[in-house]
This record gives structure tokens, sequence and C-alpha cells, in this order.
């Protein structure tokens, strides 16, 4: 989900007969859940997606920074600041974990990155709307980040080893971001006034259909769905962990006495789960082209930071230089 | 960046275990990369000493000596302590 769109380069999935003896191996080693690691043998498209996957995963995670960076000078309490900054720092944390685990699969850092900043690689798509008001950093925990966990937790099984343990990581984390969130729009609705109970109420109304993007496009319109499961990079289809979100984040809306913008959601007790109105995909899939409301100024401030930062760097290895000659001289 | 140094990143917990991997950071020297490394990894209290070391002085062995390597242990049951039947008189042991 933070990887909502991940081409594999398959068209129909191979059975075994018709696979060579290392991807027949290699397919049996995923099939009995043993995991993938660097130096093993793995078919080039697995290894491209992964790359992909990985890499829109990683920039989401930094990206994801920007939205919430806008209210660090903003937050109204020094406590409110330093807990925002904490899981801002999280953030950046989980980018570099995700950075890492593509860097063994051959993959280059600043080659992934400038494809980042020039348009060419993907991010997930809830980045690109604005945090207008205190509760959208409430939301963005709540909402943002719990879907980000339902999506990550069944990562943790997936079959190349480094990007599980990336997510195990990942996953110990982001428990204390969803919580930070709800606390947030839980005391604004207990404790605040009405204007204030009035900004959770818009945030939700604001943030919740493009929550439900988050996990991708409907199962029938992801053609890569099969092959990524196949191959257990993705675990879950993504209408089944929309769902799974959609129905742990009911009861703690009513918790807090709010609605979600959605006149045909309700219970369904036959089947066990909320049913839930038409997702606009055509807002989606524009806002994936670049055309959502914050697009070009995420790309711009990203690339601004690695230019204002590209002093730094040099610094640093002009400094080690430095201290290696000494070091050689004494 | 792609320039720097790749170094892996050992973590011992508070408990005196081992040092364990725990991931790897990019860094123009060592010193930059334990910094690194306690920024990235030690967040939450989780050490009380880092070892970094570049991945470039790694020799590890090869996926395909799995089998000759790690195969013939496998066949070894009396290395373990529950191959050895004792009496429930025993006890313990």
């Amino acid at each position: 989900m933070y990887a909502q769109q991940v081409e594999t380069g398959t068209k129909a999935i191979k059975s075994l007969a018709e696979m060579g003896p290392e991807e027949r191996a290699f397919q049996e080693k995923i099939d009995a859940e043993i995991k993938i690691e660097a130096k093993n043998w793995m078919p080039d498209n697995y290894r491209k997606t992964l790359i992909r996957q990985i890499s829109q995963h990683a920039h989401s995670e930094i990206v994801g920074m920007l939205p919430e960076g806008n209210w660090v000078t903003r937050a109204p309490t020094l406590k409110r600041k330093l807990q925002l900054m904490a899981k801002i720092q999280d953030e950046a944390g989980h980018g570099l974990y995700l950075y890492s685990a593509m860097e063994t699969l051959g993959a280059d850092r600043d080659e992934e990155i400038e494809k980042l900043h020039s348009g060419r690689a993907k991010y997930s798509s809830i980045f690109n709307y604005p945090t207008l008001n205190w509760a959208d950093m409430g939301a963005v925990g709540w909402l943002v980040d719990g879907a980000a966990i339902v999506n990550q937790v069944p990562l943790q099984r997936t079959s190349y080893g480094p990007y599980s343990r990336a997510m195990i990581r990942v996953c110990k984390e982001e428990s204390f971001h969803q919580r930070q969130g709800y606390e947030i729009l839980l005391h604004m609705m207990r404790h605040g006034i009405q204007a204030q109970k009035d900004m959770v109420q818009d945030a939700i109304n604001r943030l919740w259909w493009p929550s439900l993007m988050m996990f991708g496009p409907s199962d029938a319109e992801s053609p890569n769905s099969a092959q990524s499961m196949a191959w257990k990079i993705k675990r879950h289809t993504n209408d089944e962990l929309r769902q799974r979100f959609i129905d742990q984040t009911i009861p703690q809306l009513e918790l807090l006495g709010c609605t979600v913008p959605d006149p045909d959601l309700k219970w369904n007790e036959e089947r066990g789960h909320y049913d839930f109105g038409e997702i606009q995909w055509e807002e989606f899939y524009e806002v994936l082209k670049g055309n959502g409301p914050c697009n070009r100024e995420r790309l711009e401030t990203r690339r601004n930071a690695i230019q204002d930062g590209a002093w730094v760097r040099e610094a640093a290895v002009a400094h080690a230089n430095k201290k290696q000659k000494q070091q050689a001289a004494a | 960046m792609s320039e720097w140094t790749l170094f892996e990143v050992f973590i011992r917990s508070k408990h005196g275990l081992n040092h364990k991997h725990v991931g790897s950071v990019h860094a123009v020297d060592a010193e930059m990369a334990i910094e690194n490394a306690r920024d990235l990894y030690t967040r939450r209290n989780e050490g009380v000493s880092i070892w970094v070391v570049p991945s470039a002085s790694i020799t590890a062995t090869a996926s395909d000596e799995k089998e000759p390597l790690f195969d013939p242990s496998e066949d070894k049951v009396y290395r373990h302590a529950s191959f050895y039947e004792l009496p429930d008189e025993v006890g313990h042991m």
C-alpha cells in the first residue's frame, strides 16, 4: 500500500512444470516458506519487482515526513512537538531500513532517489494531500499509519529475507505512531471546544477516502497482484487488506463520536464485514500521475533538501579524507 | 552517497548477549558509521554497544555451499541432549 502499483513484468503465472530447474527450485523454496536471501538465485523479474516495491515503500516513508513536518513549528504544546518529531524521525529511519534492504538486491540508492526526484518513481498517493489543521496530525497517525500497519504486518512474512526483517523492525515502531495520532483526536473530542471538534471531523472527512486508496486498486484492476502473491512478496490482496482496515477502524471512529463521509457504510451481518461505497479511482490515478494537490510541492521540497545538503556531504568526505591523511602521516 | 562506504551494524543489547546484526548504514568513515548507527538503530534503548564493519570486509558462505557445509550435522542427533533417554527417577538433568 505504501507501494500501490508494482509492475511485475509477468503476463501469466508459470506452473512448476513450465519452469527451468533453477526457477522451479526457487518457487519450491517460496512455497515451503523458506526465505530468499540476497545471494540466492532468483528470477530477474522477482528481483526487479522487489526493487520497485521496496523503493516505492522507502520513498513513501521519506516523502511521508513532509506533511507532518508542516506541523512541527505549529504543534500546540511542547509535548506534542516532541512526539511529532519522534514520529518523523522514525519515518526517516523506516526509509533507511528499506533503502538498505533494496540495496541488497544490487540497486543503487542514489539512482533510485534520483528516479523519485525526476518523477519516474512512485510513492504512496496519500502524501500528496495537504495537512490543513492540527487534527490532521491526529488523523494521519490514526488512519494513515493505521492503514500502513494493516499492510505491513503481513509483509513481515514476505518471501525476501532483508525486506521481511526491515518490516519486523518497522512494525515494532509503528504502533506508537497510530496510538499518538488517535490520542490527539480523542483529546480534541473529549476536551476540545466545538471548533476543535469540528477540526477533527473535517480532518477525517478529507483523509478517509485517500486512506482507503492507500491499499491500491481493486483486485480485479490489479494484474500484478497474482504474480506478487505467487512469489509471496504480497501475502494478501488489496481488497482483503482494505476490508480489514475498515472493519477495525469503524469501532474506533464510533468511540471518537465522528463519522466518515460515506453514506453507504454499514455493517453487513451476513458477510461479517462493513459494506462501503465506491472509491473514486479516477482521483487515485490522477494523484498517482502527479496531479494531486501537493505532488509538485513534495518533489520540489525533496529536490531542494538534496541540493541544499550537498555541501554537508562534500564537507564530510573532505573531513574524512583529511583525518585519514593525518593518521597516515602520524 | 553511493561513493560512501557501506557498513554493517551489530548491536549488543542490555542483557549482555552477543552483538547481533541489525542492518547497515552508509558513512564516510567508521566514526560517522557509529554515529549514524546510533541514530538509526538505538532510538529506543536497543543497545549498549555498537560495532560497525565495512560490508566489503565480510566473508560469507556462498548459497551453493549450503548443503556440503551444513547437511553433515543434520544426522548427528546424538549431539543433542534429547537423544539420551533417562528414567524418570533421574529427575531434571
